[in-house]
């Protein structure tokens, strides 16, 4: 009996683990199989021609590269900072508590609501329009939660005799965060930072009021220009337009060219923390 | 002659509502070595920890005075960072920092402000060779300090502190982590390293204490039970509580 309880626990977990991996690859493989034709390299750096129905995606990488930078100037600092304040500060207990709350209830919040957010407060409210800037700022807000959690919990793992060891030496609080926990903790940082990116590049609902077109004909221009964005143009490509047995190629392509850049984003921050932690086992 | 390096006067310490240190009163010897010595949980690291004021961040409070070089370290106006680096510590774990062995050297110097490279490098290898580290790792100094040896870490982080010339020497049970070989070599550095700094050690380790040691202090409870030089208290307990400590009948 006990043997054949082993043996069920066991095939449980495997059957689970089985599971997960199938979902990915059934996930994956017709993104691969319909996508990866002719990619290289007139899908990747042409205009999209005929209403969509022909042609590149090229700018909506370019939008999409623009607004996840943006957004992460605006979301790195703040959400840094208020990292370090949660992990190393940590005081007076309801302004903890307060940023707490603010920071699960944020994350609890779908999507879409930030980018109706994003319409209300920076394009109608502050005038931003339909731009760039109003979409970065949003997608900042969206990361932000993202961004505190990782940062905090990398600052956190930081053990606690290294930071003994900085004060017994004449560090003062700030030097110890900023000449030791900071440092020692800067892979994981670096890691969870570009996680962010590769969540923001992906997102949809928030940028569909706040800066994405569906067509454009040119790079944006400044700030305050439309930009086209990888997720939202899959988004038109199967939603909207006129000849669907046209845009549904296009539309895999596209989804396959944003899965291998967040891919590469993510492989990345995986490289640089091996590659950095490597000198560091404590 | 001896000279008074460290007073202790009526020093008491709380952690929230609970008395760790009760009524502490005691002399630190300069050029000696001060062994503190009890079982566990008796307030021996709390008590080491107060000659640096690292209780600060396990927000404990003081009363009593604790006077080096004429100041009372207990006072809220003193300048930490320069304690710190006139009161040295090691811990009982070896705390390297996950940098190369020149950077956890020049730690110290650089927190300070320090920034002329080649009086740093000076002082690096003169701290790493007073503590018999340097003919060791003086090909690899800009490797990772993590790579040393545990005996060598502890060493590494006794240079780390030695490299601010501090006056005295905190070690918080530096040998518990090491074996017996690196322990005896940090015995025989302390020997030597005494002829310039005062020392106080906490060790569990009685035979250890009897055998570095200039003055021991035995404390029980949060209490001094007895303090004197240490060949006398091994050889000749004032109190029926220490000898039983000394000769392993509790602790």
């Amino acid at each position: 009996m006990r043997k054949f309880k082993e043996f069920s626990f066991e095939f449980f977990i495997y059957l689970s683990t089985l599971i997960t991996i199938i979902s990915l690859f059934i996930f994956l493989i017709p993104i691969f199989k319909n996508g990866y034709k002719g990619i290289f390299p007139e899908f990747l750096f042409t205009f999209p021609k005929n209403g969509m129905t022909e042609g590149g995606i090229f700018p909506a990488i370019v939008g999409t590269f623009y607004l996840t930078i943006l957004s992460t100037f605006f979301s790195f600092p703040v959400g840094i900072i208020t990292a370090i304040y949660l992990a190393e500060y940590g005081k007076p207990k309801f302004l903890v508590d307060m940023i707490r709350t603010s920071i699960s209830t944020l994350s609890g919040i779908p999507s879409i609501i930030f980018g109706l957010f994003g319409l209300s407060f920076f394009v109608v409210r502050f005038s931003l329009e339909v731009s760039l800037l109003s979409g970065s700022l949003t997608l900042a807000i969206l990361s932000l939660p993202i961004i505190i959690r990782s940062v905090e919990e990398s600052l956190k793992s930081v053990p606690v005799t290294f930071k003994e060891a900085a004060y017994s030496l004449g560090c003062s609080k700030f030097e110890t965060i900023y000449k030791v926990s900071i440092p020692v903790a800067f892979p994981n940082i670096l890691t969870s930072l570009i996680l962010s990116i590769g969540r923001v590049a992906g997102e949809t609902a928030p940028i569909m009021f706040t800066a994405a077109t569906l067509y454009s004909r040119r790079l944006p221009k400044s700030l305050s220009s439309e930009v086209m964005a990888i997720p939202y143009h899959i988004y038109g490509l199967v939603t909207e337009g006129v000849s669907p047995e046209k845009q549904i190629p296009i539309a895999y392509k596209s989804a396959f060219v944003l899965l291998l850049l967040v891919l590469i984003v993510n492989l990345s921050a995986i490289i640089i923390r091996q590659k950095l932690r490597r000198q560091r086992r404590w | 002659m001896v000279k008074e390096k460290i007073k202790v006067e009526n020093f008491n310490l709380y952690f929230k509502d609970k008395k760790v240190l009760n009524n502490i009163n005691l002399s630190i010897f300069e050029n000696k070595v001060t062994a503190i010595i009890g079982p566990s949980g008796c307030g021996k690291s709390t008590l080491i920890r107060s000659f640096n004021r690292m209780n600060d961040f396990y927000n404990a409070k003081v009363d009593g005075k604790i006077i080096f070089d004429g100041i009372n370290i207990n006072d809220r106006n003193i300048d930490l960072s320069n304690l710190r680096t006139k009161i040295g510590m090691v811990f009982q774990k070896p705390n390297p920092f996950p940098f190369s062995i020149y950077d956890n050297v020049a730690f110290g110097l650089k927190v300070k402000g320090i920034n002329d490279k080649s009086f740093i490098d000076e002082k690096v290898v003169k701290s790493l060779k007073d503590v018999w580290l340097y003919d060791e790792i003086k090909d690899r100094l800009f490797d990772s300090a993590m790579s040393l040896s545990g005996g060598q870490q502890q060493r590494l982080c006794i240079a780390r502190a030695l490299a601010n010339d501090p006056e005295v020497l905190l070690l918080d049970e530096p040998t518990s982590a090491l074996d017996p070989k690196s322990t005896q070599k940090i015995e025989e550095l302390l020997e030597v390293l005494k002829k310039k700094l005062t020392i106080i050690i906490v060790t569990h380790n009685i035979a250890q204490a009897g055998r570095i040691s200039d003055y021991t202090l035995f404390i029980y409870l949060g209490e001094i039970v007895e303090f004197g030089e240490t060949k006398k208290m091994f050889t000749a307990p004032e109190n029926k509580k220490t000898e039983e400590y000394i000769t392993g009948i509790f602790g």
